[in-house]
């Protein structure tokens, strides 16, 4: 493989990470806030709070991981998104700040009930955030962001007016509730907590209708907006059906009521999948026509010694990222509130 | 001043981005280094007040960690979003350290994150200190890496420009330029010195509150011993710096010193004001003691303002900054030294007294301005450029037109976040007395030794 390849399959990779854990959080904050507002709280809200405490910070780091390595291996990267997206950018940053901010005020800083203003801040930016965020994918299919005269431009025209825009919206909107609640409902039933579970797993078939026909939808606007992409991914077909086939796996099994680990398991299958395939069919362009993994590349001796940074980092991010998990996803006590929630 | 010209508002926006940034940043990487200290002490000698001091800190800790999280998020993307070109660029030679700093986070949010959820839940108690040391690792090697890159930018090296590209990129070269170590140890030391002043003032006000428990003396101790430590490791690596300055970026110092002749045996100036013809009126003027700070004897030559091109040099009001520092490192340095003599000072029989109470409380205050002061210092010192000899600030900037709505916007975030910020700090410990944590923690009675 080249370092190209082996570079954009890293940044995927850690796109994907975020993909996963940035959706159980969005969409986690968001059940907290409607259980909240449906008179649910007490049944589900502890649940929710006890996974994402020790974690939220973490996810982040995941995004800026993305954003610096995309702009190390291709730093032309930077000129066309970083010009392009000076405005939904900021706005994206705001709301991660508020976001987060108001998690950490309402969690550790006010008195045990909660702030509804806060958590209502909370529900309605894991919402925003994901919906701007994936944008940024149909920005990359090429035809929004132009330059002219060593100017770029973003059109908004087009932009707002391109109905992949808003496929690709609609697709992070449901998806993230989808993740989410079947997270969510897999770490209820751990808990031994029936009632959250049962809520938590009414959302997750709630919301797999939509995603499904969400991710069909997006997947046809491709032959609108770029149909190259779109025979590319053609050629990956297999890696669609496989998507699809795990899909329909986690669904039933949740349905089912058995097997909850598995079924999430198949849930971050269905979306590697799907993601994967959509990644590589994308390829070679970062930014369609603009920004080309082989023609905009960075020098080499920059590439190998990102990589050997990454290789490093990866040898002490996993075991303690294993650790994180150990102790607090998959330890049982933990997980049913017999340790100590609080820092305090 | 153009609302409407990019390069003039992406440096503002950067510029108060990192204003806010930087004082969350230093207690980032200083506070993990005071909450170990103090839990071990807790440990080593089962003082319980130690063990609440470390919880109580640990606590406000995490507020803080959201706000600046949220901040370096936020000058994370706007590097790329305000100054593309430059990243364009400069990220063929720069992006080892930038990446490296992600990993630093990384381990470093994944092990607060534990540290904070574990109290009381391992047997060995030594265990659960340890997980402050993969933190404190974690926060000083991000301000290491992400401070090499900003040496990089003040002392470019480990490439070749070439048709406006860098080629050649050596990136270990790059990141262990000549300015890295002064740089980088002096923001480490400056960090561990704000944060151990900030909890000397915590300790301090309450002590001037009338709260007179046990806890807020050792308290006291603790910060005020370990906060002057750090300041005179910050005075010493300070030092080092102007040396580093004279040999390789003689325009800032002396602009710094408003010194215009190259000459030997130069005298630092004061204070004082710049008439039309560069005069300098008003000033201290300590003799020889530039040459001795550029190079420890006073026969050394230091580069005068005059050998520059008027274009290169960074604006003379740098001066103030620079002398405001100074004064407000050797009130770090003097305050503290006060309280560790006072069982020596007659008439103070070992007591704080109110007025150095009061002082001890304005070492908070001093010590995130001489922070903001430095980094003024070091950032318009490198004025005119972005990259010192290779790139101009004006190059690096966007050309969106946008820019000026976007510093409005994060003006207003930014107020918010801090105001609430520290009204959620006010409130969280205002909520619970340490005499009610003492007993929760232990409810059999506080045992002290």
């Amino acid at each position: 493989m080249s370092y190209e390849i082996i570079g954009i399959t890293v940044l995927w990779t850690f796109l994907y990470g975020y993909l996963i854990v940035a959706s159980i959080d969005f969409g986690a904050g968001f059940f907290s806030f409607y259980s909240v507002l449906t008179g649910h709280k007490n049944k589900v809200h502890w649940v929710i709070q006890r996974y994402l405490s020790p974690v939220w910070e973490v996810t982040n780091v995941f995004l800026i991981f993305f954003e610096i390595g995309l702009i190390g291996f291709f730093p032309d990267s930077a000129y066309y998104y970083g010009t392009a997206l000076l405005v939904p950018g900021s706005i994206v940053i705001i709301l991660l700040a508020v976001r987060a901010v108001y998690y950490a005020y309402n969690t550790y800083g006010i008195s045990n009930n909660g702030n509804l203003v806060y958590m209502a801040l909370y529900g309605a930016t894991g919402l925003l955030i994901p919906a701007a965020l994936s944008t940024v994918l149909a920005l990359s299919e090429g035809g929004i962001i132009e330059e002219r005269a060593g100017h770029v431009v973003l059109k908004w025209a087009i932009f707002f007016s391109n109905p992949y825009t808003w496929s690709v919206i609609l697709l992070a909107l449901v998806s993230v509730l989808y993740i989410s609640a079947m997270f969510l409902s897999y770490y209820a039933h751990k808990a031994g907590d029936k009632t959250a579970f049962e809520i938590l797993r009414g959302y997750a078939l709630i919301w797999s209708g939509p995603t499904i026909l969400a991710s069909v939808f997006a997947f046809f606007q491709i032959n609108r907006q770029n149909p190259e992409h779109f025979q590319n991914m053609l050629h990956s077909a297999w890696m669609f059906i496989a998507s699809l086939v795990c899909y329909l796996g986690a669904v039933y099994l949740v349905w089912r009521k058995r097997h909850l680990g598995w079924s999430f398991i198949l849930v971050m299958l269905q979306f590697a999948f799907a993601w994967y395939g959509y990644g590589r069919s994308h390829l070679p362009y970062v930014l369609y026509k603009y920004v080309n993994i082989y023609q905009n590349f960075t020098n080499e001796s920059m590439a190998t010694a990102l990589l050997a940074a990454f290789l490093a980092g990866f040898l002490l991010l996993v075991p303690s990222l294993v650790l994180l998990m150990r102790l607090f996803l998959f330890n049982a006590r933990y997980i049913r509130g017999n340790s100590p929630k609080r820092g305090s | 001043m153009s609302l409407s010209d990019p390069i003039l508002m992406s440096r503002i926006l950067t510029g108060l981005t990192l204003f806010v940034h930087i004082n969350l940043a230093a207690i980032g990487v200083g506070l993990p280094v005071m909450m170990a200290l103090a839990e071990w002490r807790g440990i080593r000698t089962g003082d319980p007040h130690y063990i609440l001091l470390a919880r109580r800190w640990a606590r406000g800790f995490v507020i803080s960690v959201a706000v600046g999280v949220v901040t370096g998020t936020a000058i994370g993307l706007q590097l790329s979003l305000l100054w593309p070109n430059f990243m364009r660029i400069a990220g063929r030679a720069i992006a080892l350290p930038m990446f490296m700093e992600t990993f630093a986070f990384f381990i470093e949010a994944i092990f607060l994150g534990i540290y904070l959820y574990t109290w009381d839940r391992f047997k060995n108690k030594y265990l659960h200190l340890m997980l402050l040391i993969p933190t404190a690792i974690g926060s000083t090697s991000s301000a290491y890496f992400i401070t090499s890159m900003n040496a990089f930018m003040n002392m470019p090296q480990g490439f070749t420009l070439k048709d406006g590209i860098f080629t050649d990129v050596k990136p270990l070269v790059a990141m262990f330029n000549p300015a890295t170590p002064t740089k980088v140890s002096h923001v480490i030391a400056s960090s561990y010195t704000v944060s151990a002043c900030l909890l000397v003032a915590i300790a301090a006000f309450s002590l001037l509150k009338g709260r007179g428990h046990v806890y807020f003396k050792k308290a006291l101790k603790l910060a005020v011993v370990s906060s002057f430590v750090f300041a005179v490791a910050t005075a010493v690596i300070g030092d080092f710096s102007g040396k580093f300055l004279a040999k390789y970026q003689p325009e800032k110092l002396a602009a710094a010193e408003w010194h215009f002749d190259t000459r030997e045996q130069a005298p630092l100036i004061y204070g004082g004001i710049l008439d039309k013809n560069n005069e300098v009126k008003y000033a201290i003027k300590i003799p020889y003691a530039l040459s001795i700070l550029a190079g420890s004897s006073p026969n050394t030559k230091v580069i005068g303002l005059n050998e520059f091109p008027k274009e290169n040099i960074p604006p003379l009001s740098i001066h103030y900054m620079f002398d405001l520092k100074v004064t407000n490192g050797v009130m770090l340095i003097l305050i503290p030294f006060i309280y560790m003599l006072r069982k020596r000072i007659p008439g103070m029989r070992g007591a704080v007294p109110k007025w150095l109470l009061v002082l001890l409380v304005a070492l908070a205050p001093l010590a995130f301005v001489a922070v903001e002061l430095g980094w003024f210092f070091a950032e318009i010192g490198r004025q005119p450029w972005i990259v010192r000899g290779y790139m101009r600030v004006s190059e690096g900037a966007t050309t969106s037109p946008n820019v000026s709505w976007m510093l409005l916007l994060f003006v207003l975030l930014y107020l918010v976040l801090c105001v609430s910020c520290l009204k959620v700090l006010g409130k969280m410990f205002r909520n619970k007395s340490v005499e009610e944590e003492l007993q929760e923690l232990y409810p059999g009675g506080e045992r002290t030794s």
